[in-house]
């Protein structure tokens, strides 16, 4: 009969490995499933990740309410939404393969560290197999990033910066809104028209990811028809008056201010801008202009009247279907939906999250298993309508989706409080499609989907 | 010399809204000796008197109008303002344009009121404790304060704009005999500096010439020995942290056509203005209203593109550069007097 012994230094040296077993997190660990977070019971959970407060709160409010709607249709509750008008028929109201949609929800605070703390807490305590939101492509590359490690899908809210699918890319990431690139490219040739093209422009820039990637991509589409570039100043992410940074504008020679910023920060530096008389003002016989790359309805409502009249870009616009007819189906069965429960218009990002929200559970469907890698195949190359945007490809290369890009300007008269912007022009999907190895979107590679576990 | 000048104009206006925080934070220091954090949720109150105060008089009646559509295709809702139907369309229209102003007559009373509320209901039981408490207490308030407002008033900004006879901008450059377009400057933001400017001057007369300031004066310097003559020098200085309280939400108010006002506002000022308080000398008035206005004025310059050009950020750090130096060579800070946060 053998007799089971153990030295001291190896209880100790046990005792360590089961301890060290123990602590790790346990999205590092295998188990029985076959992947992360794989739903056993009647029910999956989503965790919807956005900034609940900071800069981007209002955005992040506008999310959860579109989050909570696209749960609830998903459910079979409410009218349905794009579920009506979606070109893929797999979702029926019943859940997801059956089960009951659950959602978890956490605050950003539209910083990366926070955002990925929130996120790995919804992976690991409550057992998401899904994460999405935004607001920053910051903390949108982080969370991405992430998810990759931890073997679950990221469906990316709002996040206009190149690099979410450049090179930041991942395989188990998707962004469905628009980038950097198809602003500058929507945007170029209407400024031309609407301003001729010798122009010279002066930049103030957001002094993180996005700002960059949209600096780069407007000032070359602009370069492209005939402007030049004046000057790029970078600005901090927490500056709340920007007089200091307006003020040199007027001793440069520069008749265009691009201002590369989003949320609070664009309220404040175009208040100002239009405080120190820049739209009043002739250069070299031009009139002054200001542009504002992306735009939002939340963010035009910020700066009142100071909007008036200033370009932008936008992934959606609740007025689409109205105005341009029914290429932009599912846009008024959303605002319905929205408007009845919310009382207001839904915003952009609000829209883009509710699409994600809906894509993923289609893909699921689709692919028979809640298995990411299942689900990456599923929505590669796929082509859908009836979500608002018109006919959208979600590109295989880049996980980035291709659809129509809307320009818009801030309304001289408008009727309500939410009619804030006009539809100028619609940028066709050609016209703003580029190769997967665009120097924007260089150095990126999307690897191979974790399916984690 | 054209961008030198437009940037000393605009580290005034800076420095303008520094310095009547700062002078605030002073005040409640120099007479309660509490280091009040939530002194910036006071400046962002103050500003959101201005919100609610426009909000009531565009108060309106609301007809629908069957001929247009809202965004779900029903009737749109026409709201027509009571103080349009009350005074007619021009009045009417005129104290809705006024309304940040006007709303200074909801803003003392308010503030008044806030300010006594937080010293008798939370401050006053943290005098004797040490400041590190004092700043964690304040502090929280100051985040509950701002998640209040965020509650009810949502996390984006509101335009509050000036009245229409001061939205607009002028060629301060020609006034002085400079080439033309050179030196464009907002009607408002020079509202603003005269405003501060007053603020101070009347503060500072209060302290100096009435019978209260010269108690409150005397208070400050040796608080037991007023006391010990028979005058209730803490309920003096209640006073004079309400009187705190309205100067930094009057410097909100004033402030909204600057920036749209937003609940994170107070946060923004209140770790610059606490610097300025440190540089200009704990407890000393003119040092605060000084360091204010100098800071203000470096913060400006380092803004310049010229300089960012030279070394990237510096505008991020230069307030706190300028403390580091200020602070080695004068510890007590430009006019701080002996003893104060020395023991």
């Amino acid at each position: 009969m053998s007799k089971f012994s153990i030295s001291r230094r190896g209880l100790i040296k046990t005792g360590a490995y089961v301890g060290a077993g123990l602590a790790m997190p346990t999205i590092f660990t295998s188990s029985a499933n076959a992947f992360t977070n794989e739903p056993t019971g009647s029910t999956v959970t989503l965790g919807f990740n956005v900034p609940q407060s900071g800069p981007y709160a209002d955005e992040g409010a506008d999310e959860l309410r579109a989050f909570q709607l696209a749960v609830e249709h998903l459910n079979g509750g409410g009218d349905g939404g794009m579920l009506n008008t979606f070109s893929s028929k797999a979702l029926q109201g019943s859940g997801i393969m059956g089960k009951k949609v659950e959602f978890v929800s956490g605050d950003t605070q539209t910083k990366s560290d926070a955002a990925r703390a929130s996120a790995r807490s919804m992976i690991e305590k409550d057992g998401a197999v899904m994460i999405s939101g935004g607001s920053s492509s910051g903390v949108a590359v982080a969370v991405q990033a992430l998810c990759q490690e931890a073997g679950v899908i990221f469906m990316a809210g709002l996040t206009h910066a190149n690099d979410t699918t450049g090179k930041d890319r991942k395989a188990n990431g998707f962004r469905h809104f628009f980038n950097s690139y198809m602003s500058g490219a929507a945007l170029a040739p209407v400024l031309k028209n609407a301003y001729g093209a010798d122009r010279k422009a002066y930049y103030l820039t957001a002094d993180y990811n996005w700002g960059y990637t949209t600096e780069q991509a407007v000032r070359e589409s602009t370069e492209a028809v005939g402007w030049e570039t004046v000057n790029n100043v970078l600005t901090p992410l927490t500056q709340t008056d920007f007089s200091s940074y307006i003020a040199p504008v007027l001793q440069s020679d520069a008749d265009v201010l691009v201002l590369v910023h989003y949320g609070g920060n664009m309220v404040n530096s175009l208040t100002n801008a239009v405080q120190f008389g820049l739209r009043d003002r002739m250069v070299n016989g031009k009139q002054f202009e200001i542009v504002v790359p992306l735009y939002s309805e939340l963010m035009a409502r910020g700066a009142g009247e100071n909007v008036k009249g200033i370009f932008g870009s936008q992934n959606w616009d609740w007025k689409l279907e109205n105005q341009l007819g029914s290429r932009y189906i599912g846009t008024n069965a959303f605002v319905r939906s929205f408007g009845e429960k919310y009382g207001f218009p839904p915003s952009q990002a609000a829209h883009t999250c509710y699409v994600q929200t809906l894509l993923y559970a289609d893909a699921v469907e689709r692919a028979g298993s809640f298995n990411p890698c299942a689900v990456v195949e599923a929505l590669e190359g796929f082509e859908f309508d009836g979500l608002g945007n018109g006919p959208t490809l979600y590109r295989a290369d880049d996980h980035q989706c291709f659809k129509d890009v809307v320009v818009v300007k801030g309304k001289e008269n408008p009727e309500s409080e939410f009619d804030l912007v006009e539809i100028v022009e619609v940028t066709p999907a050609e016209q703003v499609t580029y190769a997967p190895d665009h120097p924007q979107f260089a150095g990126g590679d999307l690897g191979t989907c974790n399916p984690g576990a | 010399m054209e961008a030198i000048l437009l940037q000393i104009l605009n580290g005034l206006d800076k420095g303008s809204a520094y310095a009547l925080i700062a002078l605030g934070l002073t005040l409640i220091f120099g007479t309660l000796g509490v280091v009040n954090f939530a002194h910036g949720a006071l400046f962002m109150i103050g500003a959101f008197c201005a919100v609610i105060f426009s909000r009531i008089l565009s108060l309106s009646t609301v007809t629908e109008d069957p001929t247009r559509k809202d965004f779900l295709g029903n009737p749109l809702k026409i709201e027509t303002p009571y103080v349009e139907s009350w005074f007619g369309p021009e009045l009417g229209s005129v104290l809705i344009n006024w309304s940040v102003p006007l709303s200074i007559i909801l803003a003392i009373p308010v503030m008044i009121l806030v300010g006594l509320a937080m010293e008798r209901g939370l401050i006053k039981y943290f005098y004797k404790r040490p400041h590190a408490d004092q700043i964690l207490v304040t502090f929280g308030l100051a985040i509950v304060l701002q998640e209040i407002i965020k509650y009810f008033f949502g996390a984006n900004p509101i335009p509050t704009p000036a009245p229409d006879v001061f939205a607009g901008s002028f060629d301060f450059g020609a006034l002085i005999g400079l080439e033309a377009g050179q030196i464009i400057y907002p009607y408002w933001r020079l509202v603003y500096f005269a405003f501060a400017a007053a603020i101070i001057a009347a503060v500072f007369s209060f302290l100096q010439f009435t019978t209260f300031g010269m108690v409150v004066r005397a208070g400050m310097a040796d608080r037991e020995t007023v006391g010990l003559l028979g005058i209730n020098i803490d309920k003096r200085f209640t006073i004079m942290f309400a009187i705190a309280a309205v100067v930094a939400g009057l410097a909100g108010v004033m402030y909204t056509p600057i920036n749209s006002p937003n609940y994170h506002m107070g946060m923004d000022f209140l770790v610059l203005s606490f610097v300025v308080v440190v540089v200009g000398g704990m407890g000393s008035l003119p040092g605060a209203v000084l360091a204010g206005f100098l800071l203000g004025i470096l913060e400006s310059f380092a803004s310049m593109a010229q300089v960012l050009s030279v070394v990237p950020g510096i505008n991020q750090i230069i307030i706190y550069l300028v403390a580091i130096v200020i602070l080695l060579t004068r510890p007590r800070g430009l006019m701080g007097r002996k003893g104060v946060m020395e023991e």
